[in-house]
C-alpha cells in the first residue's frame, strides 16, 4: 500500500483532489451547506498531504524527473499517460496544493450561493493544475492545461463582478488563441519524432528558423498566460470580475502555469531560438516592470492595482529565464512561489475590505487602521513584501534576478531596479489611502476587525511570507539540480550538424 | 556563554522583545511593554560593552551565523563581522536606543499606541544592530532596508495625521531612491569580484583597481569609480545628503524619541559607517571620493543655512543634523574616515542629548513646537537647560566638548587634503562652523532665556506649517500655565547622555585617531590621499594630547568663528530682536529661498512625483486601454464581428444571390488557371 502510493505520488495529488471535487459536487446539499464545506476543506487537506512526500521524498541532488510514473493512454498516436516532477515543478506543484486549502478557507462563509459548486471548481482545478506541472506527455499537459481553464471560467462567469461576461470572453479569446498555436507546434513537433514524449523533443535537432516558429508558438500560449506586455490586458479584467478565490488562483497559480512552461517547453525545445530571441524577451520584460509599474500607480480599483502589480513581478520571471544564468534562472523561481504567497494575500485582505464594504475603490476607504488595527499590521506586512522589502519572500527573487542581469548587461538591472521605486510608490500609496488617515466615512467606522478565519489564512501567508524571505535556501536547494541541469542544456545548440 | 552566543544574544534580545510586545502587548499590563524591552536592550548594551572591551584585545571575529541561499556558483550568508570599528557601533546604537527607551517611558506615557512603540524601538535597535554587526554586502542591505521600514512605521507612528503619513511615506521612497544606487553597486561587485563577503571583496579590491566597464557604447569607466559612487548612493538616501535629504526635515512628523534614535543617532549614520567599513574600496578610486566630498560639503553648508529660519524646535535640530551629516561625509571624502567614525559617536550623543531635550521642552510647553513662544524655560526646566546647553556647546565645537574634538578634526583634514573639491569643502565646513553656531544658539537663547514668550502668544500661529492635526498633542501652554520639568525617567537620559557629550571627545580621540584602534579595519592609501597623515603628524608634533589640541584650539579660526556665531545670535536675539525682521524684509528673495528650502520639495512634487503619475496614466489609457484593447483586442473581436456581418449578408437565402457568387468564383478560378498554366 505505502509502495503503492509512493509510486503514484502525482497521480495522487492530481486525481485525490478531482475525486474530491466530485464527491463534493454528489453530496450537495443545499440546506447543509457546512456539510459541504467541511468536506471541502477535508479533501483539500487530504489533497495537500499527499504532495507533501514530494518535498520529503526529493532527491536534491538529481536534477531530472523523479516520481516518474506511466502507462500507455492512446496506442496510435503513442499517447502515454506519463508523469513526473523536477526541482522546477515541485515547489509549483506544492503551491498549487497548500493555495487550495487556503481558498477554501477564505470562502468559508463568503460564498453563500451554489457552495458545493465553488468549492468543487476550485478543487477540481487544483487536480488539473497539477497534472500541468506533472505532466511529461505533450497531449497530457495539453489536456489538462485546457481543461483547467473550465473551472476557472465558471469561477468567473458564475461568481463573478457584474462585467463578468466581457472578462471571461476576454479571457477566453486570449487564451484559446495561444493554445491553438501550441497544439499546431505539438503536432509538428509529433511528426518530427513520432513521439509526444516532451524529453524526446529536447533531443530533437532543428534549424534556427524552425526553432523560432515553434518558440513563437509556444509562446503565444505561455505570455498570454504569465502575462507578459502586451498580451496581458486580459488578467486586470479577469481579476476584478473574479471573485477572491478566482482571483488568489488565477494570480497565485494560473499565471505560474505560462511560466513553467517557458521552462518546460518553449526553451528546451527551441534553445537556439531561446537564445536568438531573448533581446526581444528581455525587451518585453523589461517594459513589463517599468510600464506596468507606472500603470499600476494610478489604478483606483485595489485589484486592479494588485493585478497590474502582479504583471509587473512576473516581469522579472521572465528576465530571470532570459538571462540565462543560474541566479536569474533560480531566481525568477523563487520570485513565482514567492509571487504566489504575496499575491494571494493581497487579495485576500482586499475580499476582507470588499466583504465588508462591497467596494474596491481606493477612495471609498481611509484610515481602516483605526479600526481594523490588526488586518492594517497584515496589510502593511504584505505591502511590503510587495515591494520587496528584504526579509520578507518578495526580496529574495528581486534580488537574485537583478544580481544576475547585471551579469549580462548593466542597464538590464538598471531598469529592473526601477521596481524597488515604483514598487514601493504603488503599494505603500494605496496603503496610505485606504489604512492610514482619519476614518473616512461610516463605512469604515463600522467596520470590524478579523475574525478567527481570516487571521488563520492571513497569519499562515505571513509566516510563509517571512520564511521564505529570512531562509530561502530549502527552496534554492530543490531548484539547483534542475536549474543547472537546464542550463547545460540549454547552452548546447540544437542547430543540425553542417548548417 | 561563548563568544559566538554572545554576538546572537545582542541583535536577537532586542528582536524577541519586539516580538513578544508586537505580537502581545496589549494582553500584556501596560508596563510589560517598556520591562520587557528595557530589559532586550539593556542586557544587549552590557554584552556590547563586553564585546567592545573584547575586541581591543582580541582578533576580529569573522563567522558565517547561516547560509542564506545558494544559487550555483554564488552563496549568500548571514553573518557577523565583530572587529572594534562594527564593536563601537554597537555600543553607540545600543546605548542611545537604551536611553531612548527609558525617555520614552515619559514621553510617550499618554499614547494609546505605547506597546506599538517599544515594539518598533526594539526592532529597530535588532535592525542596526544586524547592519554594523554585518560580514558581508547583502546582510548589510537587509538590515539597511529594514532600518527604513521601522523608520516608515515610525515617522506615520500617529498615522491618523495627514502631515505623518505623507513624511513616511516620501522618506521611504526617497531612501528607495538611494537604494536603488545601492543595490546595483552590490551587483557590480558580485559580479566582479565573486562575493559579497566583505573579506573576500577588500582582499581582491587593490588587483581591481585599474579595472574598466563599458557601459555607454565604447566609453571605459572606472569599475572602482562606478561602484563606490552606486554604494554611496545609498549612503546619500539613509544619511541624507543633498539632493537625497528631503525626507529628514519631514520625518520629524514622528515622535521625538525616535527622531533622537533613528533620525540623529544612528540610522541616518548608517551611509557613513558604510562607506567607512568600504575604505577599502573607496581608497581606490579618487573620483568617487571627490563626489563624495563635494556632495557632503554642499550638505554641510546649505542645509546649516536652512537651520537659521526654523521656528519649529525640532526642525532646527533636525537642519542641524543634516548639516552634520555632511561634516561626516566630508570626512569620509577627504580619507580621514576614522574622524568621521569618530564624529559619528561624539555627534550621536550630543544630538540625541539635543532632541531629547527638544522633546523635554516640547513635553513642559505641552505639545507646542514653535520656539518663538517660549523663552526663560531656564527658570522652570534646569535640568533641560543644562543639559541642552551642554549639548549645544559640544554641538558648536567648544574646546574640551566632545563635539570640539570631532569637527575641529574635520576642519583640519578638509584643510590638508589635496584631492579635488577639498579646497570647496574646507570653505564650506569652516562657514558651517559659524553658521551651526548661529543657529544652534539662536534656538538656545529663544527657548532658554528672554522673555516668557507664551504668556502674550496666540497659538493660533502654531510653528506647524499644517493646521490639519488638532488632536491632543497639540495644546500648547495657556499663558497662566507654567512649564514643568518632566520627570526622572526624561531626566535621567539627558544627564546620561550629557555626560559622554562633555568627555568622549577629550577621551576617545587619541586612540580611535591617532593610536591603533582602527588598524587593520580602515584602510587608507596615504600616498595618494595624504590628509590623515597630515593630521597625524601634526597630533605628534604640536598638540601631543587633547588638552593641547584643546588649549590650541582657542586660538585657532573655528573657535572664533562659533564665538561670533554665538555672540550674534545673542545679539539679534537677545538685545535687538527688531533686526532678524528688518533683515528679513532685507533680504526677502534670499529669505524666499530659505522658506522654499531651495525648491528640491516643490521640484520632485512637480517633476518626479506627478511626472511618474501623468506618465504611468498615458501609459494605461492610452497604451493599455486606447492601443492594446481598443485597437488590438476589441479591435480583432470587432473586425470578427463586421466579417460575419458581411458573411451572414451572404447566406441570404435568395437563390439568384448564390448563383451570381457561383458565377464570380467560376469566372475568379478560370481566370487564375489560364493565366497560370
Amino acid at each position: 500500500m505505502v509502495d503503492f502510493f509512493t509510486q503514484h505520488i502525482l497521480s495522487f495529488a492530481i486525481w485525490l483532489p478531482i475525486l474530491a471535487g466530485i464527491l463534493v459536487l454528489l453530496t450537495a446539499n443545499d440546506a447543509k451547506p457546512n456539510q459541504t464545506r467541511w468536506l471541502a476543506l477535508l479533501g483539500s487537506l487530504a489533497s495537500f498531504a499527499v504532495t507533501v512526500p514530494l518535498y520529503t521524498l526529493f532527491n536534491f541532488a538529481d536534477g531530472g524527473f523523479q516520481f516518474q510514473e506511466g502507462f500507455q493512454w492512446i496506442a496510435s498516436f503513442n499517447i502515454n499517460y506519463h508523469l513526473g516532477a523536477d526541482g522546477i515543478a515541485v515547489p509549483l506543484i506544492l503551491l498549487t496544493s497548500f493555495t487550495t486549502v487556503i481558498v477554501v478557507i477564505a470562502a468559508w462563509e463568503v460564498i453563500e450561493k451554489r457552495v458545493a459548486q465553488y468549492m468543487a471548481s476550485f478543487l477540481i482545478m487544483s487536480g488539473l493544475m497539477i497534472g500541468v506541472f506533472s505532466a511529461l506527455d505533450a497531449i497530457l499537459y495539453y489536456v489538462f492545461w485546457e481543461a483547467m481553464l473550465i473551472p476557472m471560467f465558471l469561477v468567473i462567469g458564475i461568481w463573478g463582478g457584474p462585467n463578468r461576461v466581457y472578462a471571461t470572453v476576454k479571457f477566453f479569446l486570449y487564451t484559446l488563441l495561444g493554445s491553438l498555436l501550441m497544439l499546431v507546434a505539438f503536432i509538428y513537433l509529433f511528426h518530427q519524432t513520432g513521439s509526444f514524449e516532451i524529453v524526446d523533443y529536447y533531443r530533437l535537432p532543428m534549424p534556427l528558423h524552425v526553432q523560432v516558429l515553434i518558440f513563437l508558438a509556444f509562446f503565444a500560449a505561455f505570455a498570454v498566460k504569465i502575462p507578459m506586455w502586451p498580451v496581458h490586458t486580459w488578467l486586470p479584467d479577469a481579476h476584478v470580475e473574479a471573485p477572491t478565490g478566482g482571483s488568489v488562483v488565477l494570480a497565485a497559480i494560473a499565471l505560474k502555469l505560462g511560466g513553467y512552461s517557458f521552462l518546460r517547453f518553449a526553451m528546451p525545445i527551441a534553445p537556439d531560438a531561446a537564445h536568438h530571441l531573448s533581446g526581444f524577451m528581455i525587451a518585453l520584460s523589461l517594459i513589463a516592470i517599468v510600464y506596468i509599474a507606472l500603470v499600476a500607480l494610478v489604478q483606483k480599483d485595489m485589484k486592479k492595482l494588485i493585478a497590474y502589480s502582479s504583471i509587473s513581478h512576473m516581469g522579472f520571471v521572465t528576465l530571470g529565464f532570459f538571462i540565462f544564468n543560474n541566479l536569474g534562472l533560480e531566481g525568477a523561481i523563487v520570485q513565482m512561489v514567492s509571487h504566489g504567497f504575496i499575491s494571494a494575500a493581497m487579495f485576500l485582505a482586499v475580499g476582507v475590505l470588499y466583504d465588508r464594504v462591497h467596494s474596491r475603490q481606493i477612495d471609498a476607504y481611509g484610515g481602516v487602521a483605526n479600526t481594523m488595527p490588526v488586518f492594517a499590521a497584515f496589510a502593511v506586512l504584505f505591502a511590503m513584501a510587495n515591494s520587496g522589502l528584504p526579509g520578507t519572500s518578495g526580496f529574495v527573487g528581486e534580488f537574485m534576478v537583478i544580481l544576475g542581469a547585471i551579469q549580462v548587461n548593466f542597464w538590464y538591472a538598471f531598469l529592473a531596479s526601477f521596481t524597488l521605486i515604483f514598487g514601493a510608490a504603488y503599494t505603500l500609496w494605496m496603503v496610505k489611502r485606504v489604512f492610514y488617515g482619519e476614518v473616512a466615512n461610516q463605512h469604515v467606522a463600522e467596520l470590524k476587525d478579523l475574525n478567527q478565519r481570516e487571521f488563520l489564512i492571513l497569519a499562515i501567508l505571513a509566516l510563509l511570507v517571512l520564511g521564505l524571505g529570512v531562509y530561502p535556501q530549502p527552496l534554492t536547494d530543490m531548484t539547483n539540480a534542475t536549474v543547472t541541469q537546464l542550463l547545460s542544456h540549454l547552452a548546447q545548440s540544437k542547430l543540425p550538424a553542417g548548417l | 556563554m561563548t563568544m559566538q552566543q554572545i554576538y546572537l544574544a545582542i541583535p536577537l534580545l532586542p528582536l524577541f522583545a519586539a516580538i513578544i510586545i508586537g505580537l502581545f502587548g496589549k494582553f500584556l499590563p501596560r508596563a510589560a511593554a517598556h520591562v520587557v524591552t528595557i530589559a532586550g536592550v539593556g542586557i544587549s548594551f552590557v554584552l556590547s560593552a563586553y564585546v567592545l572591551n573584547h575586541a581591543m584585545t582580541a582578533a576580529p571575529y569573522n563567522e558565517t551565523v547561516y547560509s542564506w541561499l545558494k544559487s550555483g556558483n554564488f552563496s549568500f550568508e548571514i553573518g557577523f563581522l565583530i572587529d572594534r570599528l562594527s564593536a563601537m557601533m554597537m555600543v553607540v546604537v545600543t546605548f542611545v536606543s537604551l536611553m531612548v527607551h527609558i525617555y520614552t517611558i515619559g514621553y510617550m506615557a499618554e499614547d494609546k499606541g505605547y506597546a506599538r512603540f517599544f515594539s518598533y524601538i526594539s526592532l529597530f535597535t535588532f535592525s542596526m544592530l544586524m547592519l554594523v554587526m554585518s560580514n558581508n554586502f547583502m546582510q548589510l542591505f537587509f538590515g539597511w532596508e529594514a532600518v527604513g521600514l521601522v523608520s516608515y512605521l515610525l515617522i506615520g507612528f500617529w498615522y491618523t495625521r495627514p502631515t505623518a503619513i505623507y513624511a513616511n511615506l516620501k522618506a521611504f521612497l526617497v531612501n528607495r531612491v538611494g537604494d536603488f544606487g545601492f543595490l546595483l553597486g552590490i551587483g557590480l561587485v558580485l559580479y566582479h569580484f565573486g562575493s559579497l563577503d566583505y573579506a573576500a571583496v577588500f582582499s581582491v579590491a587593490p588587483q581591481m583597481a585599474d579595472t574598466n566597464i563599458n557601459l555607454i557604447g565604447n566609453a571605459s569607466w572606472s569599475l572602482m569609480t562606478v561602484t563606490c559612487i552606486l554604494l554611496f548612493i545609498g549612503a546619500m538616501g539613509k544619511s541624507a545628503q543633498v539632493p537625497l535629504h528631503v525626507w529628514l526635515p519631514d520625518s520629524m512628523e514622528g515622535p521625538t524619541p525616535i527622531s533622537a534614535l533613528i533620525h540623529a543617532a544612528t540610522m541616518v549614520t548608517a551611509g557613513i559607517f558604510m562607506v567607512a567599513r568600504m575604505s577599502p574600496l573607496f581608497e581606490l578610486s579618487s573620483t568617487a571620493l571627490s563626489f563624495v566630498l563635494v556632495i557632503g560639503s554642499i550638505t554641510a553648508l546649505f542645509m546649516g543655512f536652512l537651520g537659521i529660519i526654523q521656528n519649529d524646535i525640532k526642525r532646527v535640530v533636525a537642519y542641524s543634523t543634516l548639516s552634520q551629516l555632511g561634516y561626516m561625509t566630508v570626512a569620509l571624502g577627504v580619507s580621514a574616515y576614522s574622524v568621521a567614525i569618530f564624529h559619528l559617536m561624539t555627534h550621536a550623543f550630543f544630538k540625541a542629548l539635543l532632541f531629547l531635550g527638544a522633546g523635554a521642552v516640547i513635553m513642559g510647553m505641552h505639545h507646542d513646537q514653535d520656539i518663538r513662544n517660549m523663552g526663560n524655560l531656564k527658570k522652570y526646566m534646569p535640568v533641560t537647560w543644562i543639559t541642552s546647553l551642554i549639548g549645544s556647546l559640544a554641538l558648536i565645537g567648544t574646546p574640551f566638548l566632545s563635539g570640539f574634538y570631532s569637527k575641529d578634526s574635520i576642519i583640519e583634514a578638509a584643510k590638508f587634503s589635496t584631492i579635488a573639491g577639498s579646497g570647496f569643502a574646507y570653505f564650506a565646513v569652516l562657514t558651517g562652523v559659524f553658521v551651526t553656531a548661529f543657529y544652534s544658539f539662536r534656538m538656545y537663547f529663544l527657548v532658554f532665556h528672554g522673555k516668557e514668550k507664551w504668556r502674550e502668544a496666540h497659538h493660533e500661529d502654531h510653528a506647524h506649517d499644517d493646521d490639519h492635526h488638532h488632536d491632543a498633542h497639540h495644546h500648547g501652554l495657556s499663558p497662566t500655565d507654567n512649564p514643568h520639568e518632566p520627570g526622572w525617567v526624561v531626566k535621567l537620559p539627558l544627564i546620561l547622555l550629557a555626560i559622554p557629550s562633555l568627555l568622549i571627545g577629550y577621551l576617545a580621540i587619541e586612540p580611535m585617531l591617532y593610536g591603533d584602534f582602527f588598524k587593520g579595519v580602515i584602510f587608507v592609501d596615504s600616498e595618494q590621499h595624504p590628509a590623515m597623515q597630515e593630521l597625524a603628524h601634526h597630533w605628534h608634533t604640536i598638540f601631543h594630547s587633547a588638552a593641547g589640541m584643546a588649549i590650541h584650539g582657542l586660538l585657532t579660526l573655528p573657535f572664533a568663528l562659533a564665538a561670533s556665531g554665538v555672540a550674534l545670535a545673542w545679539f539679534f536675539y537677545m538685545k535687538r530682536p527688531d533686526i532678524p525682521a528688518l533683515i528679513q524684509k532685507r533680504f526677502a528673495t534670499i529669505h524666499c529661498i530659505l522658506e522654499d528650502k531651495y525648491g528640491f520639495d516643490r521640484f520632485n512634487d512637480r517633476v518626479f512625483a506627478a511626472g511618474s503619475r501623468l506618465i504611468g496614466s498615458k501609459l494605461w489609457l492610452i497604451g493599455d486601454v486606447k492601443v492594446i484593447d481598443g485597437a488590438l483586442v476589441n479591435g480583432t473581436a470587432n473586425l470578427i464581428g463586421k466579417l460575419s456581418r458581411v458573411v451572414r449578408k451572404l447566406q441570404s437565402g435568395m437563390i439568384y444571390h448564390y448563383a451570381f457568387a457561383m458565377i464570380i468564383g467560376v469566372f475568379f478560378m478560370l481566370s487564375f488557371y489560364t493565366l497560370k498554366f
